[in-house]
Order: structure tokens, then C-alpha cells, then sequence
């Protein structure tokens, strides 16, 4: 199924797709967004261009293999949890430090930023794992 | 120094033990063998102040809340069985240091060798049940290990399996037991146990308590009718053999017994099963080893009929007999220790194990014959060695006997006798008479290969020569421990001309006439054997075994049948009934439905989600089904619009788009509808539908009107932002205050995702 249309369709959206992902990410956490969708989200990027060139192209072109990109986001969702152990909390505590305090550019910073990070990759991956595998059948 | 230490210390050397072997060479079995060494002078350091009735408690938390904790508890008894544990393993290790030299895996072998040691030593100074049961489990898993060391023979992995079978069995009912006798008292410490031990007498729970107890003991300890798995263990290497008979792993079973005698004993039903299931493993035990002539094998069964000796003796409970017990668990160390050590260095030396086979090695080995026949003097019960005090004692618990004298001084007398005549037969078939043509030259073996069988028998030749000075205080506190209100009663060689002398001379007597008429004797049990006992119970066991794995594969094909519809059908319908009943038994059921204030637009959604589910339940095409489906979602997408779920909604939206690529790339191979669904099936799926359908429906109303608790609701409201920095409060429960539940649920999607993967490649690749 070669169509000119979603070639060049998909072609653009992925990157579209990719910062709206990252978007959907970062505000999740005072709007509504997260981890979880913007995994979809960027899932559905490299889903929609696997569908116009073909699963053996886009895993090509884009070297990273979606079975790392699970194990990578499991990992980092794991470590996050790991700084709460050192300031003498429970696994998983969510700790914060803020970055330019008082001032325009005031950021919090926490590893429940670093946690949802996890989460998007990890379900970004398995849904690539899951997807590419049916559609090469 | 401390136990923990100690222990920790073991655990922490049989880690090192892989990674050092090759590097010590010839040495490593001498290097090794110094802690060992230095936790026996350790504990034969405070014996005095034991003797004096001091306990030892020391305790690590663990579990405080079920009173499960790391705790050691060291009396007379601990103390006497660290003594042997870690006497004996240190010579186990100087021996097998040299024993080994020539086999392949050498790090690992004493890698689990010293984990041996160290459960043994954790089982027999546990304060704690659980704690005990831990390190019992342990020397279960090494002992598995050792066992089947020559992995590559198919012998030595049935026989590894089978103790790990047999012994994990008991295991699990030993945990039961303990479990229900840490009830009445609350607390699985034995101090606490042992300081008022009739509380589980007067408990429902003592008679099961008591018989899962007895099964983890019995079968540890190879009691009849569990009694196959010791001779089949003989399959491992020479040091293993005389370390797992003489001290560790069978004694794990005797040991518990005598440790909780005080609170479990003392009962008719404790009397009776003890005394029955020891006498009958002490007859049959000797009975086997008749006709045995595998040097390993006769040893392995004199060692059942031993263990059925101590059993017995605990079980008779009375003061004679409980001496008896601990002079005979000495004894039986030392001399057993000792006879293993020798079997292997006959085999080294000869290059058989075949008593038949063997003859007149005196000339080639001096010392090693005069060390073997003396451990053999200890095992026949002959003045002077410390086996003649244990036999007069055993005799003298007999005719003090309370009930079934006769019985036991029958069994007694038959057992001894034929100890006597495989003392001759060892020491004089092996080391005198013909001499066969050996494969190899004979000779004396290493020093190191002897120190340790020499030591061990010295030890029982001093400890019956000076039975006062040396026998009394090392055992005389253990005595006590396990008997409370009874003395130790004094040891002495020349006890007078009484019964148990006399009996001592016509065991003899009959000993030797056995082997004068050996051809005959053998001859005959091996007849009895043939006709009786035709069927061995390891064979048994086996295709036991078989009919188990069998059932075991029927079962799984019936449950586990591979239809996806069926699986979701019995999640669906067990969900639904569990939750109903969940429901039908908490609130009164109020179906209130209000549409009053809800907009006109929502309605018409509703309406048309309807008629979507309808059409989808009707259709015929798969993808008018799919297209129905979507709109389900889509509308209930929209609702949660409405209701302002945002995040909800645009997860449901992504989720939609996926399903239907998703079915894109699947409906493509699937093949037409073929075959519709019969009437009946069409009822059963509909019901189970309306099972589901109606459930989630009650359950969504009711959670609306029942008021379990608090909601927790409002905390999130309240600390969302001012604990957790975040407005968006689902993505904040996400992320932070259920962080753990979301790791676990991204964890199960990529296993799933990992399930589809190697389902589809790995088939593709079988294909191909």
C-alpha cells in the first residue's frame, strides 16, 4: 500500500507529532497531559510513518530498536525512584530542588519529572514493539 | 565474636570459595577449613560457662509485627551439635581439599560444601522457628547441589532430585507445623517456647501441629517410609557422603526432634508414632544393609538404622534413654565421619567400592586399616571406644523401657548384631583374607586424606577411655536441655555385671557367628529380601513421580487450553459473580436514575452509543463491528468531556486511534466469517455480557451512595499542589503518590508488549 499522500503526510506530522508528545509530557504535570498520553502520542508518530513507508524503512531510518526503548524507559522509571532512598525517604518519594528561585524563569525540577519521562518512553516502545511486530506479519 | 557473625562469616566464605580455589591449589581445604576450625574453639570455649547453665539468646529483627525474627538461641544441645557440625566440616574440608584435586568445578563443590556447613550450623543454633526453617531449607538446596554434583550422570540427578523432593515435601509441612505451634504462644521464639512448653499441649492445634512436624523431621532424617532417599544421596562424592551422614542434613531431623522433646513429647500419641516409626527404620535399616555390597551402600544403611535408633530413643523419652540419645548421636558422628572418609580412600586407593571386590589391603595401607578397624570397634560396640558406652546405654533404655520392652530389646539385640557382623565384615573382608588383582597398586593414602578419619576416631577412642573427664561435660548439659528435671547420668566403661553387659556379650556372640556364616546369612536375607521386598520404594517413588508429572499435564491442558475467547469468558464472568456477591452483601442496592440535569446534547450522545452497541452485537461484518465500537468510544469520550476527565478523554481518544490501526493491520489476515455461533452459545455470551454489563453499572451507582470511608479524594485536593508541586491531580497521583502502582502497570504493559513480540517473531522464525 503505497500512497503518496500519507507518505508526505507522515513525513511531517512526525515531527509535528514528536514535539506535541513532549508538549503533552512536560505540561502534564499542572495540566491536563503526562507521561502516558505522550507516549501514545509519540508511539503514533513512527506508527503513522511505519503505515506509509513500510516497518523495515522506518526502523531503518530511525535507529533505535523499540524493544531498547521499553527497557530504557523501565530503567529510567526504576532509577527515579532511587534519590528518595539517599534523602532517607521510602522508595519512590517524589524529591524536588528548585532551580532559579524567585525569578521569571523560576523551575521545579523533581524526580516524579524524571519518573513520567519513564513512563513515556517505556509505553512509547511497547507500543511500537506491538505494533511493528503485527504490521510486519 | 558472635553466631550471627559466624554465620554471616560461613555464608560470606562459601561466596569467596569459587573465585579462591585456584589460586590456593593444594592448600585451599586447609585455608578453608580455618574458620570452621576457629568457630569449634569458639563454642568449645563457652562450654564452661554453658555447663553452668548459662543460655546464649541473640536476636537481629526481622518481621517484627508476627514475631519472626533473626534470632539464635545456644544451650548445652546447640552447643554439643555446633561442636560436631563444625568438627567434622573442618576435616570434611581438609579432606575434600585433597579428596577433589583431580575433579573438574572444584570452587563451586566447596562453595556448597561450606553453604552446607553454614545452613547445618544456622539450623542447630536457631532461637527462631522461622529462622530454623530457613537454614532447613538450606541444607535441602546444598545438599541438592552436592548430591548431584556429577551432573552429567543420569543416577546422580535422580538421586539429587529425589532428597530435594522428599525433603522439600517435609519442609513445607514443617513450616505448616511450626506455624500452627508459633499460635498458641504467639511468637515463633523458642526461649519463649521452651519457657512453657505445655501451652500447646492443652491446644487443638498440637495433634496437627505434631504429625507436620514429624513429617519434616521424618523425612529429613529418612525414616521409614521415607528412608530411600539417604542410600540414593550416596551418590555423591566420598566428603559429602560422611558430612551428610555423620553430621549434617540427617541430623537436622534428630536434632529438631530432641530440641522440641520438651514441648512436643511427653504424650502418649509422641510416644507411640516416635517409637514405632524409630524402632521399624532401625530394624530395617540394619535388615538392608545385610545383603548390601557397595561399601557407600551398607554404610548409607547402617546410617538409617542409626537414625531410627535416635528417634526411637527420643521417643522413649525416659532418663536412660535420653543419655542414650546423646551419647549415641557422639558416637554415631564420629565413627560414621570416620567410616565415609575411609570408603572413599578405599575407592581411591583400589578403584572399587565392591566389598567382594576387595581384599587384604593391610599390606598397601597399615594406617589406614588400623583407623578404619577402629571406627568399626566404636560401630560394633566393643571396649574401649565411646561406641561401647552408647550401646550399654541404648541396652539399658531398653530394659527401662515404659512399654514394649520386649519389643525394643529385641530390635535392639537384632540391629547391634548385625552391627557386629558388618564391623567384621568391613575391617577383616576388606583388609585381610585374599588379595584380588586391584586395577591399580594400592597404597597408603595423602596425609590429608587421613588426618581427618584419625582424629575422628581418636576422639571416640578418648572420649570412651576417659568418659568422665572428657564425655561427661561435653555432653551433660545437652542432656539437660533437651530433658528438662532429668541428670545426666554418670559414664563409665565398667558399669558391673548386669543385663545390658550381658546382652553387650550376646550381641557379640551372635555377631560373630553371623560372620563365621556369612555365605548362609547373606544368602538368606537376600532370599527374604527377594521374596518381600522385591520392589524397592526408590523405584516406587520414581514412577510416582511419573503418574504425578502426567496428571500434572492433563490438568494443565484442561485449564490451560488456548482458546482466548474461553479465558476471557472465565475472567469475565469470575469478576463479575466475585463483585455482585461483593455488593449484593454490603449496601442495599439503589438504582437511581437521574437524567433530570443532565443536558439534552449528553442525551443524545447517550442514544447514540446505544444504538452503536446494538449494532455492533448485530452486524456481520467485522468492520461495521469495529466502526460501532469506535463510536462507543468516541461517545464516551465525549462524556468525559462533559464532566471535564480532559485527561481521560485524550488518553480514550489515543487509545481509539490505536485500536483502530491496530485492527487495521490484523483484520487484513483474518479470515471471513465462517461459521456463526450456535443459539446456545449466543445465550451463554449474552448472559455473561449482561453479567458484566449489569455489574459495572450497579457498581458505578453505588459508589456514588456507599461510603465506605473516608475518600481520599480530598487529600489528593488538598496536598496535590502543596506537597506534590503538580494541579493536574491525576497525573500527580500518577506520577507521585501512586508512583509504585504506575511502575508496576508499565512493567506488566512491556512484558505484554514483550509476550507479542517473541510470540510473533519467534514463531516466524520456527516457521522459516
Amino acid at each position: 500500500m503505497e500512497s503518496v499522500i500519507l507518505q508526505i503526510a507522515a513525513r511531517h506530522m512526525r515531527p509535528l507529532l514528536i514535539i506535541l508528545s513532549l508538549v503533552v509530557l512536560y505540561r502534564g504535570h499542572n495540566e491536563p497531559g503526562g507521561g502516558f498520553i505522550g507516549g501514545l502520542m509519540l508511539g503514533a508518530a513512527y506508527i503513522l510513518y511505519a503505515m506509509a513507508f513500510g516497518v523495515a524503512k522506518t526502523q531503518n531510518r530511525f535507529v533505535f530498536s523499540p524493544l531498547n526503548l521499553t527497557a530504557l524507559g523501565l530503567l529510567i522509571a526504576v532509577v527515579s525512584g532511587i534519590p528518595a532512598l539517599f534523602a532517607g525517604d521510602t522508595f519512590m518519594t517524589g524529591e524536588w530542588i528548585t532551580l532559579f528561585a524567585d525569578t521569571v524563569a523560576e523551575l521545579k525540577l523533581g524526580t516524579p519529572l524524571i519518573f513520567d519521562v519513564g513512563v513515556y518512553l517505556a509505553v512509547a516502545g511497547m507500543l511500537m514493539l506491538v505494533m511493528f511486530s503485527i504490521m510486519e506479519e | 565474636m558472635n553466631t550471627g557473625l559466624f554465620i554471616t562469616l560461613l555464608l560470606f566464605l562459601s561466596f569467596l570459595a569459587p573465585f579462591t580455589r585456584r589460586y590456593l591449589r593444594g592448600a585451599a581445604g586447609w585455608i578453608y577449613a580455618i574458620l570452621p576450625l576457629t568457630g569449634f574453639i569458639y563454642y568449645l570455649g563457652l562450654l564452661p560457662a554453658i555447663n553452668d547453665g548459662m543460655v546464649i539468646l541473640e536476636s537481629y529483627r526481622w518481621i517484627d509485627v508476627y514475631g519472626i525474627n533473626f534470632s539464635f538461641y545456644i544451650d548445652g544441645f546447640s552447643i554439643l551439635f555446633s561442636l560436631i557440625v563444625l568438627g567434622i566440616g573442618t576435616f570434611i574440608l581438609i579432606y575434600a581439599g585433597k579428596y577433589m584435586q583431580t575433579y573438574p568445578m572444584q570452587g563451586r563443590f566447596m562453595a556448597y560444601l561450606i553453604l552446607f556447613m553454614a545452613s547445618m550450623q544456622g539450623v542447630v543454633v536457631s532461637g527462631n522457628l522461622i529462622t530454623m526453617f530457613v537454614f532447613w531449607e538450606l541444607t535441602s538446596i546444598s545438599s541438592y547441589m552436592l548430591i548431584g554434583y556429577y551432573h552429567e550422570k543420569p543416577e546422580a540427578r535422580m538421586a539429587a532430585l529425589q532428597a530435594l523432593l522428599i525433603t522439600g515435601f517435609g519442609g513445607l509441612a514443617l513450616l505448616g507445623g511450626f506455624i500452627l505451634l508459633g499460635i498458641p504462644y504467639g511468637t515463633y521464639e523458642l526461649s519463649a517456647i521452651l519457657a512453657n512448653p505445655d501451652l500447646i499441649k492443652q491446644s487443638p492445634l498440637y495433634l496437627p501441629a505434631l504429625i507436620l512436624i514429624l513429617i519434616g523431621a521424618f523425612t529429613k532424617s529418612a525414616q521409614f517410609p521415607f528412608h530411600f532417599w539417604l542410600p540414593g544421596a550416596m551418590a555423591a562424592p566420598s566428603p559429602v557422603s560422611a558430612f551428610l551422614h555423620s553430621a549434617t542434613m540427617v541430623k537436622a531431623g534428630v536434632f529438631l526432634l530432641a530440641r522440641l522433646s520438651p514441648v512436643m513429647g511427653g504424650t502418649e500419641l509422641w510416644h507411640v508414632l516416635l517409637t514405632l516409626f524409630g524402632g521399624f527404620t532401625m530394624v530395617a535399616g540394619a535388615w538392608l544393609s545385610i545383603t548390601q555390597t557397595d561399601l557407600k551402600r551398607i554404610l548409607a544403611y547402617t546410617t538409617v538404622s542409626a537414625l531410627g535408633t535416635l528417634v526411637l530413643l527420643i521417643g522413649t523419652g525416659t532418663q536412660y534413654a535420653m543419655n542414650a540419645a546423646i551419647i549415641f548421636l557422639l558416637v554415631h558422628a564420629l565413627y560414621k565421619g570416620t567410616l565415609f572418609l575411609m570408603a572413599g580412600n578405599i575407592e581411591k586407593v583400589s578403584g572399587t567400592r565392591d566389598i567382594n571386590m576387595l581384599g587384604g589391603l593391610y599390606k598397601s595401607m597399615p594406617v589406614a586399616a588400623i583407623i578404619m578397624t577402629l571406627a568399626l570397634v566404636s560401630m560394633a560396640g566393643i571396649p574401649p571406644m565411646l561406641g561401647f558406652i552408647g550401646k550399654e546405654l541404648i541396652y539399658e533404655s531398653a530394659v527401662f523401657a515404659p512399654t514394649a520392652k520386649y519389643l525394643i530389646l529385641i530390635a535392639a539385640f537384632f540391629t547391634n548384631t548385625v552391627l557386629v557382623f558388618l564391623s567384621l565384615r568391613l575391617s577383616l573382608d576388606i583388609f585381610w583374607g585374599d588379595r584380588p588383582q586391584y586395577g591399580k597398586r594400592p597404597y597408603e593414602p595423602y596425609f590429608a586424606l587421613l588426618v581427618g578419619p584419625f582424629l575422628l576416631m581418636l576422639g571416640g577412642l578418648l572420649l570412651g577411655l576417659f568418659p568422665k573427664i572428657l564425655a561427661e561435660p561435653l555432653t551433660a548439659s545437652a542432656i539437660t536441655s533437651i530433658s528438662p528435671g532429668h541428670d545426666a547420668v554418670g559414664l563409665k566403661l565398667w558399669h558391673g555385671i548386669n543385663t545390658a553387659l550381658l546382652l553387650s556379650i550376646m550381641t557379640l556372640i551372635a555377631g560373630i557367628m553371623a560372620y563365621k556364616y556369612k555365605v548362609a546369612f547373606i544368602a538368606y536375607s537376600g532370599g527374604v529380601n527377594v521374596r518381600y521386598f522385591a520392589r524397592e520404594f526408590a523405584k516406587g517413588f520414581a514412577s510416582g513421580m511419573d503418574a504425578f508429572l502426567l496428571y500434572t499435564k492433563n490438568q494443565t491442558k484442561r485449564i490451560q487450553h488456548g482458546y482466548h475467547r474461553y479465558y476471557l469468558m472465565t475472567v469475565f464472568a469470575v469478576a463479575s459473580v466475585l463483585v455482585w456477591v461483593m455488593i449484593w452483601r454490603t449496601d442495599p442496592i439503589v438504582l437511581e436514575l437521574n437524567f433530570a440535569d443532565m443536558p439534552l446534547n449528553l442525551v443524545a450522545v447517550l442514544v447514540l452509543i446505544v444504538a452503536a452497541a446494538l449494532s455492533a452485537v448485530v452486524s456481520h461484518s467485522r468492520v461495521i463491528a469495529l466502526i460501532a465500537m469506535g463510536v462507543i468510544g468516541f461517545g464516551i469520550t465525549i462524556i468525559f468531556i462533559a464532566y471535564s476527565g480532559v485527561d481521560l478523554a485524550i488518553t480514550m481518544v489515543m487509545v481509539e486511534v490505536l485500536m483502530v490501526i491496530l485492527a487495521v493491520a490484523v483484520l487484513y489476515h483474518l479470515p471471513k466469517y465462517q461459521k456463526y455461533s450456535e443459539t446456545g452459545d449466543r445465550m451463554r455470551d449474552g448472559l455473561v455480557a449482561a453479567l458484566v454489563g449489569s455489574f459495572m453499572m450497579v457498581l458505578v451507582l453505588q459508589a456514588g451512595t456507599s461510603q465506605l470511608g473516608v475518600p481520599i479524594s480530598d487529600f489528593f485536593k488538598e496536598t496535590s499542589y502543596t506537597e506534590a508541586f503538580g494541579r493536574n491531580i491525576v497525573n500527580v497521583i500518577l506520577v507521585d503518590y501512586r508512583a509504585l502502582d504506575t511502575l508496576g502497570e508499565i512493567t506488566v504493559i512491556a512484558i505484554a508488549a514483550l509476550g507479542i513480540f517473541s510470540m510473533i517473531k519467534l514463531t516466524k522464525k520456527v516457521k522459516s
